[in-house]
């Protein structure tokens, strides 16, 4: 199978397709993990986004369905440099490549892709398509679809969001509303597992709709897109101001600093993998965290202290209120995949409710 | 904390299997790092083939024996504030845990820097790190630590064989092993309560099978942690880890089983407070996804300078660090600038493959398990791990034995088993019968067998261009293409670029490209993008020695970085390239840029294709690099030094024998033969005792001193295969000589004599095996002049320029020839250390076309340079010494007197006869010896010494107690050494190679009771008239340049 991936910039590569016969368009990112490669696809995070793997080697454990993060592949392409069409782990049932064709999602192999993360950490993320095909593809009208793709300008929390309210684990002994930016399996999870009765709502939901079920916290998913178009989540945000303790991961921290008055930029790559340290500012501690963003909060909201950072560009990781009643990290504390480091805050939270 | 101001660092000593370059590596890390912040460093080790113990690298530099007495002494003289413990292996652990057992640390109030004493010990200790685990709930395998063989049968009769059985604080496996039965068990048992530093040994249920795999921790005093990087062995549980293929990252595990490993890894360095460098190892049951942690090392070791190599983290930099009291995000990360906290990501897969001996040891078992017994590694680093498996394959420099059985190789493993399994593909074999057969997991075995269906395609297919990529991204060389596809090697090269297809560099930056990488390593991969742009300026190449082997070990690393820091000195930027992971060499900042590739022609003409240096230096790295001179130069590489013409006389044995002729420089008679008829004319017309060996070899392998027609015969039969390509070469072997050697530096005018060193055993002991002092202590002034006029004419003949090495034999007056290597020579470090001048710094500058600066070398001592040998690790070897290298590592000793000197040399070797203590001799030689029993027995008397021997010894020496040959009475001599009795051994070994003489029987005893065995009545004869010298004298310690004049 053939394949060609195109960039903004010009840039164009032939590789060797894989996964389905398809064309599709996304920002073009990187992310280095050297596993959890199954969770990562399913991943509500990457929508609207085509993911490179840095780590070459992918596929060699198969893909078990259990170490999903939502029930369907969300990067409308994937490109590593060499796909393991063998696999052996004894929970895996399917081959990756299959999961990929089931998902009608193309992939992409065979090609330098440390020069393409090289490329982008250069010149920072960019609009791109993929295309698989048996026949030969026809680049520039790829090109000319491509150039009609704008990442920010896009909502698509809307797609991921569920349609509509779900509750996980009835009777637990602390209620909690979870509202779904494009939430990852694993929040919910680490909830369910500290005993809470979980309410999940689409992201439309209002601060009314929040204060109706009288949780006794709120948790902020994470989520693809740009946090500023997300006006109505800005809102329902700063109508729970003083509410409940709230907690938000990764979109859910950008969202909280939109609500209060503070913003987002855009980072050059973003950060995607599971190796980076953040540093507790006041416990002076580092953890090892998962990280999938591509904006950063830039001015800090009035009443907030900046409560983590990241050690490498010194990027804002953590927010917490003068009242101690909202916090937030831009880092997944849930893990899957990833380090196990950080599941403290989760925690902390239940001693907050 | 507040800052050290002056630490100890203790290195490993001598190289010994299990113990090898790694230490000087992370000790030498070290060095740099506490120096950086103005920390003044004591460096003790007995090694002096070690950057380490280079005054460039430390302040106060000690080679003397690594003994708790020694470092007592330093530290009274020195007076340092801190140690750091876990820099020198296990050798440099166990001291600093003994100093502190002692009490010796708190009397001079010396702290320990990093990992503390209560910290190794609930490592190290298998019942305290048992306990610790069970309150953590990591789990462990079911054990039972024993001091006798009935509570060991007893727990394995409860629990079920086999059982591995594990002596504690002993090095690499020693003395351990795996059981299958009681009388195994009990066979295992109690070597392992012998060599246990602590008489306990640990016996666990075995986990044969299991995935088998390695965390490297990080973790400082305010309890920040993170994994460095995760290793997997291909060869599963039951193969100790130096031994196995290991690769890295893991490729088997899932993110959820990855993580599951990493938290059991952090939870257990969390629990024993390491402030520093960790190795956890771990095993999974890759069928239920259940796991045990196997041990831990409190350390740096083998496995961090894999894992530092790996992935471009340096461990041991940032441990120390840690040591010094800063935080992991405090500390920056020397190859990004990033900070040192994080986890490195790697863009590309490592295999290391180890290195093993036994192509010097034919008669001990090729098998392997779970004590160590090669001699070092190499790594390759590939996009894919075909490629990353084959460049490492091409590393190691073997030859595959002509009929390889591959089901002799499988299980139990040897040492070729990955061949044999490469083989078993071709004749056929599935994935899952070698999966049944072998254990080794399902993924490995897939890709292994991908690579013969890339041979099949090779050899069927018409070569074209994607064929040709397709290849080369499986990792094939050119050489096996050539081989595939019936035409030779240069016309595939040239194929191959006429078709564009030519090796890409990416970089090793920790980070998988995150971040601009500042210093940062290369390998080769056919992609788009080459990363590594040439170099600008003046520059020149250094080709490294791979591999430490026997004949071939880090002193030539040493060399190689040396070269290095002087070509920087010189103006010109230095690129090395080496694929040893243990190495200094292949350290990041060693050099200006690093390629870490195999040492093939191929490999090192593609990077010198990438880079146009000004020069290649082939000199320093041994036979290895030697032997690609005249093809690179054919190719187009600039050599530097000596001629490629020079380099060919002195190793054709025909045109230097024209050359000895001609300068009218004696030569032990000599001649080549290429049959069997031939071997014996030429052995007749020289008359016996002669030397044969084969024409092209490292240090002397399959050489052997030969006394008559039958033993000839007997030679050309088993020993080598002979033929028209590979004749023999056959030497008079000169009796009853002192063999000594000269390495020498020349500018191609001036040559300076570094040093002139006489052998303590008679000529026919390898150079490499032979106890060597220098200055020369019995040659006369005129042979010495002889000596140094010859070395002129020869040097000046074959048109030196660098560093050359000539071995001569004196006898009667009469100097004779043996050889001339224009390369560095193992003793290049000895020398540099006992004159004070780094013979290889001004080789470089030589080399480079500067003129030799008056050297003023330092006199007044004398330099004693020992040797260790691997015996104990390999069972059934026969320890006698012969014209074939069998050391590993070598020892140094330094001293006013030559009796000081020597005896320190042997202490650092091992050989250890305490004072105060009865001791006794026992003593059994050849015929030839039989004469110097008398002196040797007088001497053993004035030391105290009660003295055994068999009848034909010591029969007439009064006073001396017989003992009947073995089986004939009792005890016998096998009997007395294993009850504990006798403390010396001096047995000269008779001709022949039968592994069951009773001398044989007698040196293998003394070998496993780790007792003195000398099998040389030259040595035994110095070492105890020094020891006669030095009773009750002090040894003399002093920094090494405290000791000329």
């Amino acid at each position: 199978m053939k394949a060609v991936l195109a960039l903004k910039d010009g840039t164009v590569i032939h590789g060797t397709g894989f996964g389905a016969i398809a064309e599709n368009v996304g920002e073009l990112v990187f992310n280095t993990s050297m596993t959890g490669y199954e969770e990562a696809l399913t991943d509500p995070s990457y929508a609207g986004q085509i993911l490179l793997m840095t780590y070459p080697l992918i596929g060699n454990y198969g893909i078990n369905g259990k170490d999903r993060e939502s029930n369907r592949i969300h990067p409308p392409g994937f490109v590593v440099r060499e796909l393991s069409r063998d696999y052996e782990h004894r929970q895996a049932n399917a081959s990756l490549d299959a999961f990929l064709k089931q998902s009608s999602v193309p992939g992409m192999q065979g090609i330098d892709t440390r020069f393409l993360v090289r490329h982008i950490r250069e010149k920072g993320v960019m609009p791109a398509i993929i295309a698989t095909s048996e026949k030969d593809i026809d680049v520039k009208r790829l090109v000319e679809r491509m150039n009609r793709f704008d990442y920010s300008s896009v909502d698509f929390v809307k797609e991921v969001t569920v349609k509509k309210a779900q509750v996980l684990n009835k009777g637990g002994k602390k209620k909690v509303v979870l509202i779904d930016y494009g939430a990852k399996a694993g929040i919910a999870r680490e909830l369910v597992a500290r005993g809470c009765e979980v309410h999940i709502l689409p992201a439309s939901a209002s601060a009314g709709d929040v204060k109706a079920l009288e949780p006794h916290g709120v948790v902020l998913s994470n989520g693809p897109g740009d946090p500023a178009i997300l006006k109505y989540a800005h809102e329902t945000i700063r109508g729970l101001e003083g509410y409940r303790p709230m907690f938000g991961v990764c979109l859910g921290n950008q969202l909280i600093a939109h609500a209060f008055g503070g913003d987002t930029f855009k980072l050059k790559f973003g950060h995607r993998g599971a190796n980076h340290a953040v540093l507790d500012v006041k416990a002076n501690k580092t953890s090892i965290t998962t990280q999938n963003h591509g904006f950063a909060v830039g001015k800090v909201p009035k009443g907030f202290e900046v409560s983590h950072i990241n050690v490498n560009d010194r990027s804002v990781e953590g927010l917490r209120s003068g009242n101690k009643a909202v916090f937030s990290v831009q880092y997944h504390p849930e893990a899957t995949p990833g380090p196990h480091d950080s599941r403290y805050l989760f925690d902390e939270f239940m001693k907050m409710m | 904390m507040e800052k050290p101001k002056k630490v100890l660092v203790i290195g490993s000593g001598p190289i010994v299997i299990g113990q090898s370059a790694e230490f000087d590596y992370s000790g030498t890390q070290a060095c740099r790092a506490l120096r950086e912040e103005g920390v003044k460093v004591v460096l003790v080790n007995s090694n002096p083939a070690t950057i380490q113990t280079d005054r460039d690298t430390a302040d106060y530099v000690y080679i003397e024996p690594l003994t708790a007495g020694v470092l007592e002494r330093i530290i009274e003289r020195e007076k340092p504030d801190g140690i750091i413990a876990t820099m020198g292996g296990q050798t440099g652990l166990n001291l600093s845990m003994e100093l502190a057992r002692k009490g010796i640390l708190k009397k001079h109030s010396v702290r320990f820097l990093g990992t503390g004493a209560d910290a190794i010990e609930a490592a190290e200790s298998r019942e305290k790190f048992n306990r610790l685990m069970e309150k953590i709930h990591v789990p462990i395998l079911p054990g039972k630590v024993v001091n006798d063989a009935e509570s060991a049968a007893k727990f394995a009769n409860a629990n079920g064989y086999p059982v591995i059985i594990r002596p504690s604080f002993t090095l690499g496996g020693t003395g351990g092993g795996t059981a299958y039965d009681e009388t195994g068990l009990r066979k295992i048992m109690e070597l392992a309560l012998r060599l246990s530093a602590t008489g306990e040994a640990l016996v666990e249920k075995s986990v044969i099978g299991w995935g088998e795999f390695e965390y490297e921790v990080i973790r400082d005093s305010r309890g920040n942690a993170q994994v460095i990087c995760n290793m997997e062995n291909v060869d599963p549980m039951g193969i100790h880890t130096g031994e196995s293929i290991v690769v890295a990252p893991s490729q088997t595990l899932s993110d959820r089983d990855h993580q599951v490993l990493r938290d059991a890894s952090l939870r257990i360095v969390h629990a024993i407070g390491i402030e520093g460098g960790c190795n956890v190892q771990l095993a999974m049951n890759q069928d239920t996804g259940d796991y045990v942690v196997i041990e831990v090392n409190p350390r740096l070791s083998r496995s961090s300078a894999l894992a530092s190599k790996a992935t471009g983290y340096p461990i041991a930099r940032v441990a120390t660090k840690i040591a010094l009291g800063h935080s992991l995000p405090e500390i920056r990360n020397a190859i990004t600038g990033t900070s040192a906290a994080f986890e490195p990501a790697l863009d590309y897969c490592v295999v290391k493959i180890p290195r093993w001996p036994f192509d010097k040891f034919p008669k001990t078992s090729r098998v392997i398990g779970t004590q160590m017994k090669s001699t070092g590694e190499v790594m390759a680093i590939g996009r894919t791990f075909q490629e990353a498996l084959s460049k490492a394959l091409r590393s190691l420099e073997i030859k595959l034995p002509a009929n390889l059985n591959p089901d002799e190789h499988l299980y139990p493993a040897t040492d070729l088993r990955v061949f044999a399994l490469l083989e078993s593909f071709r004749r056929g074999k599935t994935v899952d019968e070698l999966h049944q057969k072998t254990r080794i997991n399902r993924w490995f075995l897939s890709r292994m067998h991908g690579m013969i269906g890339m041979e099949r395609r090779l050899q069927k297919e018409k070569m074209s261009r994607p064929l040709m990529l397709d290849a080369k991204r499986s990792g094939f060389p050119d050489a096996q293409i050539a081989a595939l596809t019936g035409v030779d090697e240069l016309a595939i090269r040239s194929l191959r670029k006429s078709m564009g297809v030519v090796p890409t560099y990416k970089i090793v930056d920790s980070c998988a490209g995150e971040f601009a990488a500042l210093t940062p390593y290369y390998y080769s991969v056919y992609e788009q993008e080459n990363e590594a742009l040439p170099l600008q300026g003046k520059k020149v190449a250094v080709i490294g020695s791979g591999p430490i082997r026997i004949g071939q070990g880090i002193e030539f690393d040493y060399c190689c970085s040396q070269a290095a820091f002087a070509l920087r000195e010189l103006g010109y930027k230095s690129i090395m390239i080496n694929n040893n992971p243990e190495t200094v060499s292949t350290d990041f900042d060693s050099s200006d840029r690093l390629y870490f590739e195999p040492l093939t022609f191929e490999d090192v003409m593609n990077i010198i294709d990438n880079e146009s240096p000004d020069g290649v230096v082939v000199q320093l790295g041994g036979q290895t690099s030697i032997a690609l001179a005249d093809r690179l130069a054919s190719a187009g590489a600039k050599v530097l030094g000596t001629s490629i013409d020079g380099i060919d006389i002195a190793e054709d044995r025909e045109r230097f024998r024209e050359l000895a002729n001609r300068l009218k420089i004696p030569q032990p008679q000599n001649g080549t033969a290429s049959s069997e008829a031939q071997a014996l004319e030429v052995a007749s017309r020289i008359g016996y005792p002669v030397v044969v060996r084969p024409s092209w070899v490292i240090a002397g392998r399959a050489m052997e001193i030969v006394r008559s027609d039958d033993d000839l015969r007997r030679y050309i039969h088993e020993a080598v295969d002979v033929s028209q390509k590979r004749p023999v070469l056959i030497d008079r072997y000169v009796d009853n000589a002192i063999e000594c050697e000269v390495d020498a530096v020349s500018d191609g005018t001036n040559i300076f004599i570094g040093g002139l060193m006489e052998h303590i055993e008679p000529a026919g002991v390898h150079s490499g095996d032979a106890n060597i002092v220098l200055p020369s202590i019995r040659l006369t002034d005129a042979e010495k002049k002889t000596i140094v006029d010859y070395t002129h004419r020869i040097s000046e003949a074959l048109g030196v320029v660098g560093l050359v090495n000539i071995q001569f034999v004196a006898k009667e007056g009469v100097i004779y020839i043996l050889e001339a290597n224009p390369r560095a020579s193992r003793t290049v470090p000895f020398v540099s250390k006992a004159i004070g001048i780094q013979l290889t710094k001004i080789a470089m500058a030589a080399m480079l076309g500067g003129k030799l600066p008056k050297l003023k070398p330092k006199t007044g001592h004398f330099a004693v340079k020992s040797v260790v040998f691997p015996f104990l690790k390999l069972m059934g070897t026969d320890i006698k010494l012969g014209p074939e290298m069998r050391s590993t590592g070598e020892t140094m000793g330094i001293g006013k007197t030559f009796e000081m000197a020597y005896y320190k040399a042997l202490l650092a070797a091992g050989i250890r006869l305490e004072e105060g203590k009865a001791h006794s001799a026992f003593l059994s030689v050849r015929d030839e010896d039989k004469k110097d029993v008398p002196k040797l027995a007088a001497l053993l008397k004035t030391l105290g010494f009660a003295i055994y021997g068999t009848l034909g010894t010591v029969g007439s020496i009064p006073g001396a107690i017989t003992i009947p040959k073995i089986g004939k009475g009792h005890p016998d001599a096998v009997e007395l050494i294993e009850s504990g009795t006798i403390t010396l051994v001096v047995n000269t070994p008779t001709r022949g190679g039968a592994a069951n003489t009773d001398g044989f029987r007698m040196r293998r005893a003394s070998i496993e009771m780790g007792i003195p065995c000398i099998t040389n009545i030259s040595t035994a004869h110095e070492l105890l008239k020094a020891m006669g010298e030095l009773r009750k004298k002090e040894l003399d310690i002093r920094r090494v340049d405290e000791y000329a004049n």
